[in-house]
């Protein structure tokens, strides 16, 4: 199990109520896609996940731990293993992208590694590779405060990609890059999740994007989950409810019909018109 | 076309003028007596026998002194304020930047959750903000007289007492910086797990090390200043030989020394700017 969510309730200290009731697991090597109207939690669903929020209510476990009753350095320890894509990268602008990228592990270094390789970067083979898988390895002696946004979120993929985390959390990770390069940017997260073995959780704005990659749907909609289905069973019905307030789904490429069936809540899963680039 | 709505009258109240009406009231009435008690009135300034005074003891400074053997005693009183300011700087620097790193919000592992060991990391960051309270609660000047009984005339005493009272303010002030700044880098890489001086220096000091630098080097400059004051009180450096010029009622011998401090408020400029054009 890698990680196990039970009756999760999260209160934002000004009173807002961000989470309800939210049980959520996953196997070791899954991939999630949580998707719903801007609000829905989702946000916050993967903060609990990255053990950075401590929900009030329920029962959380992550990569076999229990975060919140672990003691300060296993909880570091753990924290280390869960890479997080963020939205908006949190990258400091004078960083080199080099060195934006080493600091994925710094959870595994020791200070002294980390100290030095601020001034000498440890790892550039290791930074080289995985910007590579991004197509920004020519940025890597660049600052990031001159990169795009685009780039800077690309950054900070390719940060989680060199930490290795068993679990990999991604809010939104491609919401500032064009369809070509989102759909080759969520292909790398996929890939490293199938070379090893990580389990990976990305929220999407882009439906169409979260039913071509990802094989399990979870639809939040005010702090709930909604449904939670394999991919072949979501269905424009159950979309259309989940966006219900949103006046229509956001979509990443308009125009190209949604690989799903359109009718019939238990359509078979064999027939998914699911294209995947990389036929893997 | 359709014509908006008729605005309702109070939906364009600011919500805020009457505060700030009632906190800009609030400051004249604090101000007001506060110039009454400093018993400030700026018109005793220009009568016409107090002028005179002023004139008088302003002409007695022209032209500068500029024999050699007190060109040599003030070459000699220069380099041991400058050695006092920079000695007495380092040492703060070396007191308040650890306290700062222990008492700075921008680094607490335990907020991020809220996790274990929070009030913990509370009582230890409130005592060192006492500490910091207390360094810099006595003026330099107290200090430098209590050393002088203890170490005798001489620029050791004026070390000292910069040493603990500037150790207190940076460690407050380089405290309140990394907190002013944006904290979500440092945060992001504590929730994967990095160290607390880890984070500091890929998270924070990127960013601010800018606005460290500049606020050293402007209290090594007002150490260079405060080093007059404590040479009053015999702490050596132009302060002790400015006490004797003004002892001697030699104001030519006086303005050599202003003028040597105006250059070394120049020189610190340059040096500050210089050394932010370095990091920009």
């Amino acid at each position: 199990m890698s990680f196990a969510l039970g009756e999760v309730g999260l209160v934002h200290p000004n009173g807002h109520r961000a989470l309800q009731g939210v049980s959520l697991a996953a196997r070791d090597g899954e991939r999630l896609a949580v998707i719903g109207p801007s609000g829905a939690g989702k946000t916050t669903l993967l903060r609990v996940l990255g053990a950075a929020l401590r929900p009030g209510e329920g029962t959380v476990r992550l990569l076999g731990e229990a975060p919140w009753n672990l003691a300060a350095p296993a909880l570091r320890k753990l924290r280390s293993r869960i890479g997080t894509v963020h939205q908006s990268p949190p990258i400091a602008p004078r960083l080199r992208v080099v060195t934006a990228v080493l600091s994925g592990r710094l959870g595994q270094w020791t200070a002294m590694r980390a100290m030095a390789s601020l001034l000498r970067p440890s790892d550039l083979e290791g930074a080289h590779e995985a910007l590579a898988r991004l197509s920004l390895e020519d940025r890597l002696f660049d600052r990031c405060d001159r990169l795009s946004g685009g780039q800077l979120q690309r950054v900070g993929i390719a940060r989680v990609l060199y930490q290795r985390p068993a679990l990999m959390l991604a809010d939104e990770p491609v919401s500032a890059l064009d369809p070509t390069l989102a759909d080759a940017t969520l292909q790398q997260l996929v890939a490293q999740s199938e070379s090893t073995g990580a389990t990976l959780v990305a929220s999407l704005h882009a439906v169409d994007l979260a039913l071509r990659w990802f094989p399990r749907i979870v639809g939040m909609r005010g702090g709930q989950v909604v449904f939670d289905e394999p991919v072949g069973h979501v269905t424009e019905p159950m979309l259309a409810a989940l966006y219900a307030s949103e006046g229509g789904l956001p979509m990443q490429a308009r125009g190209e019909p949604l690989p799903v069936v359109s009718s019939g809540p238990f359509a078979t899963g064999a027939a998914i018109p699911v294209a995947r680039p990389d036929c893997l | 076309m359709t014509t908006a709505p008729p605005l309702r009258r109070d939906a364009l109240r600011d919500p805020l003028a009457r505060r700030r009406v009632v906190w800009l009231l609030a400051a004249l009435v604090i101000a007001w007596p506060m110039l009454q008690l400093s018993g400030f009135a700026p018109a005793a300034l220009f009568s016409p026998g107090n002028l005179q005074v002023i004139g008088s003891f302003l002409a007695g400074f022209l032209p500068p002194e500029t024999s050699p053997a007190f060109l040599a005693m003030l070459g000699k009183a220069t380099l041991e304020t400058l050695a006092m300011a920079t000695a007495g700087t380092a040492l703060a620097f070396a007191i308040g930047a650890p306290l700062a790193f222990v008492t700075t919000r921008a680094l607490s592992v335990s907020r991020i959750g809220p996790g274990p060991g929070r009030v913990q990391a509370g009582v230890m960051r409130q005592a060192g903000r006492s500490v910091l309270m207390v360094l810099r609660a006595i003026p330099e000047i107290v200090w430098a007289l209590v050393f002088v009984r203890a170490l005798g005339l001489g620029p050791a005493a004026g070390v000292l007492a910069l040493a603990i009272t500037y150790g207190g303010m940076l460690g407050k002030v380089y405290a309140e910086v990394l907190e002013s700044t944006d904290t979500r880098p440092a945060r992001a890489l504590m929730e994967s797990g990095s160290g607390r001086l880890a984070a500091l220096v890929y998270g924070l000091l990127p960013h601010c090390g800018q606005e460290l630098i500049s606020y050293t080097v402007y209290r090594w400059e007002c150490a260079v200043r405060a080093s007059v004051v404590m040479g009053f009180v015999g702490a050596g450096g132009l302060g002790q030989l400015m006490d004797q010029s003004m002892k001697m009622l030699n104001g030519g011998e006086a303005s050599s020394i202003l003028l040597v401090f105006l250059v070394l408020v120049l020189l610190a400029d340059a040096l500050s700017n210089a050394l932010r054009r370095l990091l920009a």
